[in-house]
């Protein structure tokens, strides 16, 4: 009787190691499938930026690699390939040091301000203090592109045009991270505010000694989003920008691709396209740490 | 060192009184305990103490100084959270010593001082470690220091012992007790809890809906409650109350349920037939002929003691608490309420009435 309940048993334990073996499986090729699908374009490019311009120029699609991808990106980064008749070429590491101002600025510029107006209308309470918020939280509703006409005219009025600051400032104030900081700021216990209090630490004390240490992983967090999203910038730095020593590599690598004049350089502009997605991951590998870190300490 | 001093102090949230004037003295070195239901405004009152709440009208003293207009950080006062409140990002070195820092003390003073206060509450070996990975008897001790290196004239505790399991409690109340004792600091301690209460305070603070109940001495709250609701909250299980009525002459009463009480300690003003409520412990109920019939609907055994709950004649519930086993409890138990066991109450304001 004993036995053939524990045969039983046994039958149904090696029947459920098998389906969890299928499902498994499953999930894998489903997975390698989604991988497959995002990375082909990535290898192509990669692929692409190892080639001679005549190789890519007859329309052929290389799978694997070329001969020429130190040339390649060697005049890439330094020379920008050949000027055409109506453009000159911008070497990719000035384009490259334009992105990297613009989107280091454009984070922490959001970030400090972010965090200091979530500070503002979390723990202090002044009359208005609401009416900030709903102004704040209507920005949201005002993207760049739909406030672009006023802001490019103050921009013109205040002789901000090919300044990096015209570029960046326009782009700096966020109703998102604010918000973000808001719902992160809610979350610290009162007793804290308290405790500082009888402690006698004034609110800037208060915020560079415990709400800033407390926020650390949110902030790497943002970080990583806003650089991207600074990084990835194209409309504003187009109108703002005509200056071509101030180009950033999003809106220059279109301008390398000609209007149909000359042979696009399509070699060069791959390497400039494999340059161009190195900072971000760059930054999200980078900052990867502190999310795990931060997921793992859940102080509170 | 220092006294505190409480004048009338009010406090309302909106439309809600939530205070309603509490006037305390307390005196150098005192314990005092706040105690009462939930929402009853005792986290208020320490709070107004605190400076972390504003109070309504009324003034706070602390050394005889007028500190009501004071941030907390200027009325020299040291509170224990109930979560305890430490900074997660900061060592147990660092949050007690925060304090000392902002106030610019000599880094050398402020080693000596956490120091010192680790050392009373053996947590000197923690002092490198980050509060999470505190147990909750050790975060505990680390809040207590954190008020302790202060030096403070006054202590505040906002149900500190809430957070812990009943073992460590009843280990922490002892220690908080000699604690406070040794270091001779004025306490204002709040709890829901009236064991704690009763152990812990030289005085207590019996809060009811806002107001303070009574203030006094435990062993007086127990055994001279001033109304019914301290009564019924102090002691445990709580105090029986049967409605009665007064006889003529004032020297006894008549139960509902039929029986006469004489007031052994002198008659009490008041005319005849005046409603008045009855409180006896259920301690003080003795087995035996002669008294009452109770009818036992619940026998809770505790080992060597045994809780009855039944009703008697007139419907009216009783609960005794009998130094017997459970075992060999019949369904109907003769009892005796004996006549210097109870306390007389108005039955409509539920005021103690004393011997006139
Ligand atoms: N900031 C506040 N705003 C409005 N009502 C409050 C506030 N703080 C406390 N109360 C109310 O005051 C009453 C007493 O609260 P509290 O002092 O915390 O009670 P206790 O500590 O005795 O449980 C409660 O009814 C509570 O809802
Ligand atoms: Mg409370």
């Amino acid at each position: 009787m004993s036995a053939t309940m524990d045969l039983e048993a046994d039958r149904l334990a090696r029947a459920t190691i098998r389906r969890n073996a299928r499902n498994r499986w499953i999930a894998y090729v489903t997975l390698s499938l989604g991988v497959l699908i995002f990375a082909f374009p990535i290898w192509l490019t990669l692929v692409g930026s190892s080639h001679d311009a005549s190789t890519i120029g007859r329309g052929d699609v290389p799978l694997w690699f070329g001969p020429h991808a130190i040339s390649n990106y060697v005049s890439a980064w330094l020379t920008g390939g050949e000027a055409t008749r109506t453009t000159r070429s911008v070497p990719a590491w000035v384009m490259l040091w334009n992105s990297l101002n613009m989107a280091v600025l454009i984070a922490v510029g959001k970030i400090a301000i972010s965090l200091l107006s979530a500070f503002a209308v979390v723990f202090f309470s002044f009359p208005g203090r609401m009416i900030a918020f709903w102004l704040i939280f209507i920005t949201l509703m005002l993207p760049v592109e739909v406030r672009i006409i006023p802001t490019f005219e103050v921009m013109v009025n205040l002789g901000l045009i090919n300044t990096m600051t015209g570029l960046v400032v326009p782009l700096i104030a966020s109703a998102t991270a604010t918000l973000l900081f808001r719902q992160f700021f809610l979350t610290i216990p009162d007793e804290y505010v308290e405790a500082a209090k009888i402690d006698g630490a004034g609110p800037l004390r208060f915020f560079k000694d415990v709400v800033l240490p407390l926020s650390v992983t949110n902030i790497a967090a943002l970080f990583v989003i806003l650089f991207i999203y600074g990084w990835n910038q194209y409309l504003w730095p187009l109108l703002i920008v005509s200056d071509r020593d101030l180009e950033t590599v999003v809106v220059g690598m279109t301008k390398m691709i000609g209007n149909g004049d000359a042979q696009n350089e399509w070699n060069i502009i791959m390497a400039t396209a494999v340059l161009a997605m190195l900072p971000p991951v760059a930054v999200v590998v980078f900052m990867q740490r502190w999310f795990v870190k931060g997921l793992t300490e859940t102080e509170k | 060192m220092a006294t505190l001093s409480l004048d009338s102090v009010k406090k309302q949230f909106a439309a809600t009184q939530v205070l309603h004037g509490i006037d305390l003295e307390v005196a150098d070195g005192e314990m005092i305990v706040v105690v009462g239901a939930s929402g009853c405004g005792k986290s208020t009152l320490l709070r107004i103490v605190a400076g972390l709440e504003t109070a309504t009208s009324g003034h706070v003293r602390i050394d005889g100084r007028d500190v009501t207009a004071l941030e907390p950080a200027d009325r020299d006062i040291a509170m224990v959270f109930q979560n305890y409140a430490l900074y997660p990002h900061m060592s147990v070195f660092e949050n007690m010593a925060y304090g000392l820092k902002i106030r610019g003390m000599k880094p050398a003073e402020i080693r000596r001082r956490v120091d010192e206060a680790a050392q009373m509450l053996e947590i000197g070996a923690l002092l490198e470690r980050k509060p999470r990975q505190l147990s909750g008897g050790q975060r505990q001790r680390v809040a207590m220091g954190r008020a302790v290196v202060r030096e403070p004239k006054l202590f505040l505790f906002d149900e500190p012992l809430s957070n812990l399991d009943a073992k460590l409690r009843v280990q922490m109340r002892a220690e908080i007790r000699r604690l406070q004792k040794r270091l001779g600091v004025t306490s204002l301690f709040v709890t829901h809890d009236q064991v704690e209460a009763m152990t812990l305070g030289d005085r207590l603070v019996v809060m009811h809906q806002g107001r303070a109940a009574q203030v006094a001495s435990p062993m007086e709250v127990w055994g001279r409650p001033a109304d019914t609701y301290v009564a019924s909250f102090i002691g445990s299980p709580a105090m029986n109350f049967l409605a009665a009525t007064m006889e003529p002459g004032g020297g006894a009463a008549a139960l509902k349920a039929g029986l006469a009480i004489g007031f052994t300690d002198g008659p009490r003003a008041g005319e005849a037939g005046m409603p008045l409520t009855l409180g006896i412990r259920p301690e003080h109920i003795q087995l035996g002929q002669g008294g009452l019939d109770l009818a036992v609907d619940l026998v809770e055994p505790l080992g060597s003691e045994t809780v009855i709950h039944g009703t008697i004649r007139g419907g009216e519930t009783l609960t005794v608490r009998l130094p017997i086993p459970a075992r060999g409890i019949g369904a109907v138990l003769p009892v005796i309420l004996p006549w210097d066991a109870f306390h007389i109450f108005d039955g409509s304001s539920g005021r103690r009435i004393e011997p006139a």
